[in-house]
């Protein structure tokens, strides 16, 4: 087994940003192949600046190379030029730490965050010289296998994939791990055999074990061939954060990526319980990281790594129960000069920019809130409890303390939206923009707007999605009510996410495995890269569709039932079909449902299931109420009281 | 007091390019922790001043940069010992591919490197054709008088005689990888490449690798490096990348 670094380097001329291709990251691995060790290539099948800051992806590949049965390296999907340039000279796919060719490692691990990327996992195939069906596969090859959110539904790319990895990967990757190498010291003899230990495996799904039966269109069964085949595949879950702290080193690239700094995750998980929120669904229950691990990874890791960012992830982090101190800490540390604070995901409420005002001292440019929905009516069927008085609250906390444009996210095509609730979203704005008035002579409001995809295991995924004409017609709604609001919605942008694109993504999310000839044919027509617009091409979607003998009506536009058997109703993510049917019927009768961090159980499932529970250090919600929705009392005037060491100097950070 | 800073790129790092290559200094020396002054202003950025760009591809052994310190706020205690500390802390932090190959304090009244520097000698290693055919293409080449080419300047293309930017090439050696050039090109207006150069040539060369060797500054009749690598610690030995 060799580099292939020396034919690479001949071509790296020839390609647009070639420094994606050479690895020699801060923190990079050199690991040490050998035929007992089981060797994983984990590929993030977009480009390597979107791909590099995957913190799953980081944290496998410290794990398991600190294994003595294994080694990891890393690959990114490569960008059609190179595509173009290892075709014609007939290089394979290759891994960027030591340029190794694909198809020399036992695991292809794909980290799937889109289901746009779905053909870019064949292209990735391909181009490793792997035979792309797994009934095509022999024992030398190595085993696809994928993880991420969209591992929940893995169906659409059964055909594909020797297995799907559910839930958090810390564990699970040790099991795999074990069972390869012994596997590849044994001589990797049968294909099958392997499989089948995998499937035993809990957290892990061997499509090609299963029989789906369907009468006509409609999926009757989804059963285990084999005796010894878990009839429900369950998910996994780490108990305690505070046993793994990782990424450890996390990679600092020589070229610049998205999410460029250090990234902390200070929690998993999410009860505040948005309907529509696959994330929050999948990875409960929350599970905290204490404080002083966060704030030693914190300083740390800026030290080691040199960057002038930090960001504090999480699905809501002005949840964590230790945010002020640690917020605190991270601005005070001085070790790397001016370091800036970041909290990607922020909620409604003015605790919350207390907390942003705090830490982003400079370049108050813009801070972005999530609604979701335009009326109060329709944020009790979604569940994002916030009432339009936090909401100016927050607007206005931004405005008071010197940032001048907000911006607002809302989901369009919702269940039981109307025109009414749709054309809501503007009247937010607008009173937004009159708030921002009362502290500067122009602020500004950007109106995001994203079209409603239903997941697996959310109470929407037996809702039908809007047609594409549908979504259309609603950005319409507000586009001409903008244009004609004329003067009354100055300072109003608006902004949307391809309808196409959503609908693409609905046709995955929820679909079965038959449409695996549909990724195929799309893929053999050159459709990759689907998630990048200059790329994106609905028609090769429709014509493969149609090819196919398949429709958007059946799997994107179809309410399901309560009986329908669903193409992840063999796989587990905790949560009880009860729960979710109920959650269903309370959002359609407009009945919104506290956070269990702070109530009573539910028993959604995601605790009792596994004896766990949440790892939560405060006992009480935080400031802003249960929902962070000011519901509870004396909410709006939260003081933010921050005692931070000495401040960030004036215009400092990014 | 201002620092200058002669360091290498080499290996698979010759391909990150040059706003890349700003932005890894500006991590490396908060890593070193070196107190850089900051520039005013909205968004303060380390005061680095950097010489001339390099083009992604090409290795290097001869780049530069300049950094404002504040501390020690003049090199009045400057010597070899100093020298010596501040080149291993600094090339501590940066990734391997990048080495400090000396450092000394500079003159902030002194030209900017990019103004100061004339010329600059390359090793540049071309394939596939023999020693010979090469040699004669050099030869050809160096008997015009004049050489015109067409260079792209701020996105349009001009027309531009290149003959006096070739102040020397001649062939230098001959491997199992290739035949090896080595070439004097000017700076200035405006620095000639060496893969414009081997484009003039007749047939047109490709280069395989090329490693910018030395960058040059006048001085009299003679000419000068901004920190030649003999008269400061030798570059600390790191893997190649
Ligand atoms: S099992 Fe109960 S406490 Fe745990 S996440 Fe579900 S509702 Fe909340």
């Amino acid at each position: 087994m060799s580099s292939l670094w020396p034919e690479l380097e001949r071509v790296l001329g020839e390609v647009q940003k070639p420094a994606r291709y050479i690895g020699c990251e801060d923190g990079m691995i050199i690991p040490e192949h050998r035929p007992d060790k089981a060797a994983w290539l984990l590929i993030y099948p977009d480009t390597y600046e979107v791909g590099l800051p995957n913190q799953g992806l980081q944290i496998l590949y410290e794990i398991i190379n600190e294994r003595p049965d294994a080694v990891a390296e890393r690959s990114y999907a490569p960008w059609t030029d190179m595509a173009g340039v290892l075709r014609r000279t007939g290089l394979p796919l290759f891994s960027v730490d030591t340029h190794r060719a694909a198809g020399e490692f036992d695991i292809l691990a794909f980290n799937l965050s889109s289901e746009l990327v779905y053909t870019n996992l064949l292209e990735c195939l391909d181009l490793s010289g792997v035979p792309l069906h797994t009934a095509g596969r022999r024992p030398e090859d190595p085993l696809v296998i994928i993880g991420g959110h969209c591992a929940y539904n893995p169906e659409p790319l059964a055909d594909f994939i020797d297995a799907a990895v559910l839930g958090d990967g810390e564990e699970v990757a040790s099991e795999i791990s074990e069972v390869v190498a012994a596997w590849k010291a044994s001589g990797r003899t049968s294909r099958d055999g392997i499989l089948r230990e995998l499937a035993r495996i809990e957290g892990v799904y061997v499509p090609s074990m299963y029989e789906a039966e369907f009468d006509g269109d409609r999926l009757i069964s989804l059963t285990p061939r084999l005796p010894g085949i878990p009839e429900v595949v369950e998910k996994r879950t780490v108990a305690d954060l505070a046993t793994w702290p990782y990424p450890k080193n996390q990679l600092v690239p020589l070229t610049e990526v998205v999410h460029d700094r250090l990234n902390v995750e200070v929690f998993r998980g999410c009860t505040r319980g948005c309907r529509f929120c696959q994330a929050g669904m999948i990875t409960r229950p929350v599970r905290e990281r204490p404080a002083d691990q966060v704030r030693t990874m914190v300083t740390e890791g800026l030290r080691r790594t040199g960057y002038d960012e930090v960001a504090l992830t999480s699905l809501s982090t002005a949840d964590f129960s230790g945010i002020e101190k640690v917020v605190a800490t991270a601005v005070a540390d001085d070790v790397c000069g001016q370091v800036s604070v970041s909290l990607p995901s922020l909620r409604v409420d003015a605790f919350t920019v207390g907390i942003a005002a705090e830490i982003q001292k400079a370049r108050r440019t813009g801070l972005t809130f999530a609604p979701e929905a335009g009326s109060w009516r329709l944020r009790q069927v979604i569940n994002k409890m916030i009432n339009e008085e936090d909401l100016y609250g927050a607007v206005g906390s931004a405005f008071s303390q010197g940032w001048r444009r907000a911006k607002l996210y809302f989901l369009t095509g919702l269940p039981t939206e109307t025109d009414e609730d749709t054309l809501a979203i503007l009247e937010l704005a607008r009173k937004c923009i009159d708030v921002g008035r009362e502290h500067h002579r122009s602020p500004s409001v950007t109106i995001s707007l994203g079209g409603f995809v239903p997941k697996p295991f959310t109470p929407f995924q037996w809702f039908g999605q809007n047609t594409e004409t549908e979504l259309r017609r609603k950005i319409g709604l507000l586009r001409d009510g903008l244009r004609s609001g004329g003067k009354t919605f100055n300072g109003v942008k608006l902004k949307w996410h391809d309808a196409r694109a959503s609908v693409v993504e609905g046709l995955f999310s929820r679909g079965d495995r038959r449409l695996g000839a549909v990724i195929e044919d799309v893929w053999r027509n050159g459709g990759v890269f689907q998630e990048w617009s200059e790329h994106f091409d609905v028609s090769l979607w429709e014509n493969a569709l149609a090819r196919n003998g398949l429709s958007l009506d059946w799997y994107v536009y179809r309410h399901r039932t309560h009986d329908e058997v669903l193409p992840w109703d063999h796989l587990s993510a905790g949560l009880h079909k009860d729960f979710l049917w109920q959650d269903w019927r309370d959002a359609l009768d407009e009945v919104g449902l506290e956070d269990c961090r702070w109530t009573p159980c539910y028993d959604c499932g995601a605790c009792t299931g596994y004896g766990i529970e949440h790892i939560v250090a405060s006992a009480v919600p935080p400031a802003g109420g249960s929902q962070g929705t000011g519901q509870g009392p004396g909410n709006n005037a939260v003081p933010v009281s921050l005692s931070t060491g000495p401040r960030v100097p004036a215009g400092a950070g990014s | 007091m201002r620092l200058r800073v002669r360091f290498s790129k080499t290996g698979k790092v010759r391909f990150v390019g040059h706003r890349d290559v700003a932005r890894i200094w500006e991590r490396s020396l908060r890593k070193a922790s070196l107190s850089v002054a900051y520039s005013e202003g909205f968004s303060p950025r380390p005061k680095l001043s950097f010489g001339l760009a390099l083009s992604t591809g090409y290795e290097s052994n001869a780049e530069y940069l300049e950094i404002e310190l504040l501390e020690p706020a003049d090199d009045s205690i400057w010597g070899v010992v100093e020298a010596e500390a501040m080149c291993a802390r600094i090339d501590a932090s940066l990734p391997a591919g990048f080495d400090v190959m000396a450092v000394a304090p500079a003159d902030r009244r002194a030209d900017s490197l990019q103004q100061a520097v004339t010329s600059c000698t390359w090793e540049i290693l071309v394939d596939p054709a023999g020693a010979d055919e090469v040699a004669a293409g050099v030869e050809s080449l160096l008997s015009r008088n004049e050489i015109v080419v067409e260079r792209e300047r701020k996105g349009k293309v001009v027309t531009e005689d290149i003959r006096h930017q070739v102040l020397a090439l001649d062939v230098t050696g001959e491997t199992d990888d290739g035949v090896r050039l080595t070439a004097d090109l000017g700076t200035q207006p405006r620095a000639l490449r060496p893969d414009e150069m081997l484009a003039a040539m007749d047939p047109p060369l490709l280069a395989r690798s090329v490693c910018r060797m030395n960058q040059w500054m006048s001085q009299g009749d003679d000419r000068i490096e901004p920190l030649s690598v003999d008269a400061a610690p030798a570059p600390l030995a790191k893997v190649r990348a």
